[in-house]
Parts: structure tokens; C-alpha cells; sequence
């Protein structure tokens, strides 16, 4: 019979879950041992397609569940209940270095689930599946409010969570491209966390006075949240990715406004001139922008910029000063600033202060710089725009598919647990 | 109210609901943690109807040494509901102290979830004197992600048409509801959600069925607007009705020379339908039997002494040796609206005596009513009805004891999702060929 199985059945529970939530993908009524492939399809915002498939085969009762069944091949192996997701690559045929990030968090992002005949590899888009289902995945979960902040010049999202709180809040930071990106905070008000995505290299005043911040608008963006009358305002986070590490450390160790209950900081560095505002601190890395090296693709490589780690203690923020937690993600193959060189000296600098029992450091081989929350794709290399500049190049990030994944996933409920347990 | 100190220092309660977003009839689990242990407190449900009713539910809890309470381990000690109860916070839904009589809980708009906000409370007695610890909103949906909603108006056939995400084909249903009348969506809507293209098919307005142009005709030409699909495998549509709408169902797959239903589905239903005559006959029959209509104390209508009545004439019901698919009904021993276990014992009878009882499959529930719905909808034992016959509005009883009830709506629901996967998606292991 050469006419397609029919009546698969195919199912994904939940349908609608939140972007770090699991699901189960179920394969029912095919024939046992039948072998077929299982398919992720998404087309993000900027229009760019992206997929992720995996071989398997159909058990004794014609069964496939994703969640125990090893794939045998594709963009993932073995048993991984969500590499459909984070296995997703471009296309064939996509632009190079294209990144996945959610810039409209109000609606979820869709993919499309399938099922197809046989083990296949390529032209999924030219065959009609045995079946399909869309998915939805969300940043926000139902109840959580969005708000735009425009008060004392900032440009930030406050994301409350459902309920009458009152609620922890956090300072949530992004890198060195700017833009305001909503997801994390987003993800973490679904948690409960009253969190306000700020930017601070692109934010409006910047862009019309042209320069950029200086101390007092994280001091702005902390008291937006701890007068908000939902917002216990002595329970306040922060946490930075990337550059977001260098202004958290700062405020972290020196600020006489920021009273943070703890501080959570991914691939990042307390290399920093201590005593400059940003304008000296971006002027510090120019300065050393002959240390960039490149990949054998002529990506940049930017960890060595801020190696070899000084010794000049004006060069690095004090962290033996600090009186809070402090969470350290560090992803070991991080190409972009030197993450893993970093954390040791901070852990040697707390260790030799007398407050290292603050101190938590997540070390992840072959992880990449860019740990995000879990089940969206590693990005390796992307193009990147740095804030100040008007050049764009593509950028080395790091990180080894399924080493990376892993982090992203450990990390985050790591950093979940480390949040609640000094929030709430 | 907590010093300065204390807000710095004491452990907020966290509430999460696990999924926040699911399908009607998708288990949750709600769990309420960092509380200090041994605490008692309440947990409750609310949901604003979209006739603008304000439904609740709650039960008593204690934290577990770890300072936990998890709604689908832990025992419920009161409230609306008792015991270990994982969904109770939505079947025992009843509307709040107040409200309107004999109201009745149905989404009309299937294209937006239920909203339900999920609190927990401080201490048993009294727990709404205070604002709660917490509160999260969850969404309840009839459509998955990927479901069509498609307006029909062809052929003279008024309802809407369901169709599940995918390429297809599907096995289809039509999918009937009872002597309300209307274009009721909901059930539809999940079957699609489940792989079936599904018409939630419009037969006459509430109150309007004496006068309804009710030919046989209408839900044959129904039928095969669902077979026709061209994402629907025509040999595979089955048929599902409901109180009025079972009585249709059953007329077509014995009676119809036109449609041929892979299987059938009848909830709450009976064979009562004289043959040859139109659905407004049956009214006919009805209105001959009102004098059998007794009320409770509370006045509430009981028809079902009407039914025993019309069953007693052999001419008036349905030959149901004659069927030639599988059926499965489902009924409460407690339905007050219509004798429909008495009817289902009729019916075996008629098959055994034809030798088609092998075709045949009864589910039968104790303390359970007439208006058996998708599970973790509220029990409705009592609720508003406009009577045909007389344009009078009642309250129309139609029986059971809520937790058995809603016991008899998840338990029913899963069979009838395994019976139409059975009859209508082909099972290709050899074990099925035999």
C-alpha cells in the first residue's frame, strides 16, 4: 500500500505552555516499527524560518513518545523531550548569523509540530505531513501585566505578576547590542517577580543627547521599583547578562542607592575602570581593541579584550565589598568575554575579603556566552551591532549544541531557586 | 499587619497553577509552597461568566511539614468540596451567595479561554475577611492552537464547523444538543481539539422548537455537509447528540436511507421517536403527556413520569434492532428529566432480540443527572428552562449529586474519546483486524 499511513494521531501537552515549560510530543496509531520523523517549524518575527527534526521508531503498540523515545538522528539524538526546540536551526538557504529572540512578548511563539513518513533529513517543506499540530509558547503567563516606563527618562517594561502581591522585584539587563528585550523579565514576572527589563545603552535621552548613562539612572530605574505599591521595596534583584554583569557588580559593590537583597550575573566580568562612568568604561575596551581576535570564519572573538585579569584593583570592581548573594553563570566556551577567568578572580578576591560564602559559581563546559532562558536555540555566532558603534560584524559567541542547552536549562532553574530563595 | 522587619523577613507564599493555559478538559495541579508548616488555609477558585455570573469554589487546606499544600495529593477538609480532589476547584463551581436562580454555566464564545482566578487564602473559617496570600489567573480553552472556526450557512443548514489543525483528512462528527435549543459550540470545539472535524449543528431557537421546520432532511443534508469536507474521510463520520439531540442521532442511524454513520454517540438520550413523523412529532408526544409533568418541593419541573409514559407505546419508539453501527450511551440513574436508563434497557432489549447486541456499549452512572457535559464543568441540577410547549420558564430538574456527577462526566468523557478513536481513527495493529 503505498498510499501514506492515515489517522496518525499527534498530539503536544501542554499546547500552550510557558517558554521554560517542558512538553510531551505523542505519536500514536501508526504501524509498529514504523519509522518516522518528528518536526519543528517556526517562523519568528523577522520572517526567518527555523526547524529541528528526529528519527525514530514507531514501538509494539505503534507508538512514539518524545519524552522516553531515543531519536536516532536529525538535529538531535537520544532521548530529549524538548530538542525539538532547542536543536532549532535556520533553514537551508537562511541568512548567515541570524539570531531567535521575541521581541513581542503579548503574543506566543508558534511552531508548528509534524509528523512524517520515513527518516528524512530535507524538503519538508515541499511533502504534506502524516499530521500536525501548533504550539504555543508563551513569555507571559495569563494575568501578568505589561507596562511601559517612561518616568525619570527611562526607557524599561515593568512586568507584574498576576495577583494582589505585593511582590520581590528585580533589575533585569541585557548587553552590548541595547535595545530593550522584554522575554526574560517577562518569563520571570510569570514566576512571580516583579521585574523591569531596562535599557540603558539605547534608551531615548541617550539616542537624543547623544551620550550615554550615567549612575543615576540605574538609581532611577531601582526607585521606579521599590516606590511601586505593589513592589517590596526590600526585596529587589538584579541581574545582568554580558555588560549587564559590569553595571550590576558596580551597583552591587559601590551603590549607596541600590540596596539589592542578591545579584545574579551570566557570563560577565568586574573588569571595569571603578571610578569611570560608562562613557570611561566603554572607552577603556576601545582601548584595547587590539587584543579582538578572529575564528578561522573571521568572526570576532572578543574575550581577550579585558585578559590578561588586572591586578591593578582600580580596574576591577571590589567584590570582597559585597553584602549580598551572589550568583555567577558562566559558560566556559564563552568566546566573547572571558567569563571563566573572570569568575575565578572574583572567587579568589571574595575567598581572600572574608565573603566568599556568598558566593554560588555555575561553571558550564562548552557552554557559549549567551546562557538564555532554556529551549530556544544555541546561537553560536550571530551578526552583532555593538551600541556605540556604527559597524556591524559577526560575533563568536560560543557554546556546543547540546552542552549549551543543558546549561540554558540547569541555569535557569538554578537561578530560580537561587531568586526564591533570597526573594521570597 | 507585619512590622517593617518582618515584610523584610517573612516567607512569601508561592501559588503556581501547572498548566496556566489548558484545554477544558486538561487536569492541573495547583500547589501552594513556603508556607510555614502546619498552616491552615483555603484555596479558591473564581470565574466570571460571560452572562456576567460570578461562579466559586474552595477548599480547606493544612501545609505539610515542608510548608506545601498540593491541591492533587492533599485532602480538601471543607468547603465546596472534601477529600482528595485534583480538579474540584472546578467542578464544584457553584454560583456565589446572591446570584440569580437556576443558572447554568456554558461558553458561548469558544474563540477566548474561561479565565479562572486561582487564590489561596489565610485560615479556614472567615478567609475572606482578608485579601489573599496570592492569586494567579489561569485560562480554560475549548480550542487548541491551530483549530478553525468556520460559520455554516449552506444547503440550508445552519451551525459551525470545527476543524483540527493539520493536513488531514479526519474522521468527522455531527454533534448535536438538546431541547434548548440554539447553536451551543463548546463540545464541538473540543472534539476538533481531540482530531475530528466536528459540525455543532443549530436546529431550532430556544422555545421555538413546535414551530421549527424540522424535516428528517435538515440533519441529513447536516451530515453530509460534514462528509463531503474535503478534509473529512467520508466513511468515517460519526454522529454525537445529546437529550433531544441523542433522539436525533438514533433516528438517523436506524431510519436515514441517506446517511450511514460510521458509530454513535448518545448522551442522556431515548428512542422515542415515532417513526416517519418530523422532530416537531416528538414535541407532539410530549405535549400529549404533560399531565404526567410533576414538580418537587422546591417546584421544579420533573418530566421523566412523561417518558415512562411514551415508552409505554410501542408505536412511538425507534426500532432499534434495525441499527448497523456501533453506539455507545451514556445516562444517570438519577436523570429527572427522562427516563433514559429504562429507555437504554429498551433498547438492549431490541438489540439482543436483532442479535445486534455486540454493537452496543452502556455507561450508566449512579446519583448522576441529565446534563452529563465535558468533565470539570460545574453539576447544573437545577436550572432555567423555557418549555416549548407552553413559552413558560421553568426550573427545569435535571437531577444527580454533584460529585458523583462530575465523577460520571470525567469517567464518560475519557470512554467516549476512546470510543470514537476506536470507531473512527482506523487502527492499523494487526490485533484490531481480528
Amino acid at each position: 500500500m503505498d498510499r501514506k499511513q492515515c489517522c496518525v494521531k499527534l498530539s503536544v501537552q501542554p499546547s500552550r505552555g510557558l517558554m521554560d515549560e517542558k512538553f510531551i510530543v505523542l505519536v500514536q496509531n501508526v504501524w509498529p516499527g514504523f519509522q518516522l520523523t518528528v518536526h519543528a517549524l517556526h517562523q519568528c518575527e523577522d520572517g526567518h524560518s527555523w526547524e529541528a527534526f528526529g528519527h525514530y521508531t514507531a514501538d509494539a503498540t505503534g507508538t512514539v513518545n518524545v519524552s522516553e523515545d531515543p531519536s536516532l538522528g536529525g538535529t538531535y539524538s537520544g532521548v530529549e523531550p524538548m530538542g525539538l526546540l532547542w536543536s532549532l536551526r535556520p533553514v537551508p538557504g537562511s541568512k548567515p548569523g541570524i539570531r531567535m529572540r521575541k521581541m513581542n512578548v503579548q503574543t506566543p511563539m508558534e511552531v508548528t509540530i509534524s509528523v512524517y513518513q520515513g527518516h528524512q533529513t530535507e524538503g519538508f517543506v515541499d511533502q504534506v505531513s502524516l499530521a500536525g499540530v501548533l504550539v504555543e509558547r508563551w513569555y507571559m503567563a495569563p494575568g501578568v501585566h505589561r507596562i511601559p516606563i517612561t518616568e525619570g527618562g527611562l526607557t524599561a517594561t515593568l512586568f507584574l505578576p498576576p495577583g494582589p502581591g505585593p511582590f520581590p522585584g528585580l533589575l533585569d539587563l541585557w548587553g552590548g547590542t541595547g535595545d530593550l528585550l522584554e522575554y526574560r523579565a517577562a518569563l520571570l514576572a510569570s514566576h512571580g517577580i516583579a521585574s523591569l527589563a531596562l535599557d540603558y545603552l539605547t534608551p531615548k535621552i541617550s539616542m537624543e543627547a547623544g551620550k550615554l548613562v550615567d549612575n543615576e539612572y540605574f538609581e532611577t530605574a531601582y526607585r521606579v521599583l521599590q516606590q511601586h505599591p505593589q513592589v517590596l521595596g526590600s526585596r529587589i534583584a538584579m541581574l545582568g547578562l554580558s555588560f549587564g554583569c559590569s553595571v550590576t557588580l558596580k551597583m552591587a559593590a559601590y551603590s549607596h542607592v541600590l540596596k539589592l537583597r542578591c545579584a545574579v550575573c551570566v557570563n560577565g566580568s568586574h573588569v571595569q575602570p571603578v571610578d569611570g562612568s560608562m562613557t570611561e568604561i566603554m572607552h577603556f575596551f576601545r582601548e584595547n581593541v587590539g587584543k579582538v581576535r578572529f575564528s578561522e570564519e573571521k568572526e570576532v572573538i572578543w574575550r581577550n579584550l579585558l585578559l590578561p585579569i588586572p591586578t591593578d584593583p582600580s580596574l576591577k570592581v571590589d567584590v570582597g565589598r559585597l553584602q549580598c548573594p551572589l550568583l555567577l553563570v558562566v559558560g566556559e566556551d564563552d568566546q566573547n568575554w572571558p567569563a571563566y577567568e573572570s569568575a575565578m578572580d572574583m572567587k579568589e578576591m571574595m575567598e581572600r575579603a572574608g565573603n566568599s560564602h556568598l558566593l554560588t559559581i555555575l561553571w558550564y563546559p562548552n557552554a557559549g556566552h549567551l546562557i538564555e532562558p532554556p529551549y530556544t536555540p544555541l546561537v553560536r555566532a550571530s551578526t552583532f551591532k555593538p551600541a556605540q558603534s556604527p559597524e556591524t560584524m559577526m560575533a563568536l559567541w560560543g557554546g556546543e549544541t547540546v552542552a549549551h542547552s543543558r546549561a540554558q536549562e540547569d541555569a535557569w532553574r538554578k537561578t530560580l531557586v537561587f531568586l526564591r530563595e533570597n526573594l521570597f | 499587619l507585619l512590622s517593617p522587619l518582618q515584610v523584610q523577613t517573612a516567607a512569601l507564599p508561592i501559588l503556581s497553577v501547572f498548566p496556566s493555559r489548558a484545554l477544558v478538559d486538561e487536569k492541573f495541579k495547583v500547589l501552594v509552597e513556603n508556607l510555614p508548616p502546619g498552616c491552615p488555609v483555603t484555596i479558591h477558585s473564581l470565574h466570571h461568566s460571560e452572562d456576567q455570573d460570578y461562579w466559586e469554589a474552595y477548599g480547606h487546606y493544612i501545609s505539610d511539614d515542608r510548608g506545601k499544600v498540593s491541591v492533587s495529593d492533599d485532602l480538601s477538609f471543607g468547603g465546596t468540596y472534601t477529600g482528595k480532589e485534583p480538579m474540584g476547584l472546578l467542578w464544584s463551581m457553584r454560583p456565589v451567595l446572591g446570584s440569580r436562580k437556576g443558572l447554568r454555566l456554558r461558553k458561548m464564545n469558544v474563540c477566548t479561554p474561561m479565565l479562572m482566578d486561582i487564590s489561596v487564602y489565610s485560615r479556614h473559617d472567615g478567609f475572606r475577611d482578608q485579601a489573599p496570600l496570592a492569586s494567579v489567573l489561569i485560562e480554560r480553552w475549548y480550542m487548541a492552537p491551530g483549530v478553525r472556526r468556520i460559520d455554516i450557512r449552506e444547503r440550508g443548514v445552519r451551525g459551525t464547523l470545527f476543524i483540527p489543525p493539520g493536513p488531514g483528512p479526519f474522521p468527522g462528527l455531527l454533534d448535536m444538543w438538546g431541547g434548548g435549543g440554539g447553536l451551543l459550540e463548546y463540545r464541538s470545539a473540543l472534539l476538533a481539539s481531540h482530531g475530528y472535524v466536528s459540525l455543532a449543528l443549530e436546529y431550532f431557537s430556544p422555545g421555538q422548537l413546535q414551530t421549527a421546520d424540522l424535516e428528517f432532511n435538515y440533519f441529513e443534508t447536516a451530515f453530509n455537509i460534514v462528509k463531503d469536507h474535503p478534509q473529512v474521510m467520508p466513511h468515517r463520520v460519526g454522529i454525537f447528540g445529546l437529550s433531544l439531540g441523542s433522539i436525533v442521532t438514533m433516528a438517523l442511524a436506524v431510519e436515514s436511507r441517506i446517511v450511514r454513520p460510521r458509530c454513535c454517540v448518545c448522551i442522556s438520550g431515548n428512542h422515542c421517536f415515532p417513526p416517519g413523523r418530523t422532530l416537531a412529532g416528538i414535541t407532539g408526544e410530549v405535549d400529549m403527556n404533560y399531565d404526567k409533568v410533576r414538580v418537587d418541593e422546591n417546584n421544579y419541573h420533573i418530566w421523566r413520569d412523561v417518558g415512562l409514559a411514551i415508552m409505554k407505546e410501542p408505536s412511538s419508539k425507534l426500532d432499534m434492532g434495525k441499527i448497523n453501527c456501533p453506539i455507545l450511551l451514556v445516562n444517570g440513574h438519577d436523570d429527572q428529566n427522562w427516563p433514559t436508563v429504562e429507555s437504554a434497557e429498551d433498547i438492549a432489549e431490541m438489540m439482543r432480540a436483532a442479535g445486534k447486541e455486540h454493537l452496543l456499549t452502556r455507561l450508566e452512572y449512579p446519583d448522576t443527572g441529565h446534563l452529563i457535559e465535558p468533565p470539570f464543568s460545574p453539576h447544573f441540577r437545577a436550572t432555567n428552562f423555557i418549555v416549548n410547549l407552553t413559552k413558560e420558564k421553568v426550573i427545569m430538574l435535571w437531577g444527580g449529586q454533584t460529585k458523583p456527577h462530575s465523577d460520571a462526566q470525567e469517567d464518560s468523557w475519557r470512554r467516549i474519546l476512546t470510543f470514537l478513536q476506536q470507531h473512527l481513527y482506523c487502527s492499523p495493529s494487526p490485533k484490531a483486524r481480528l
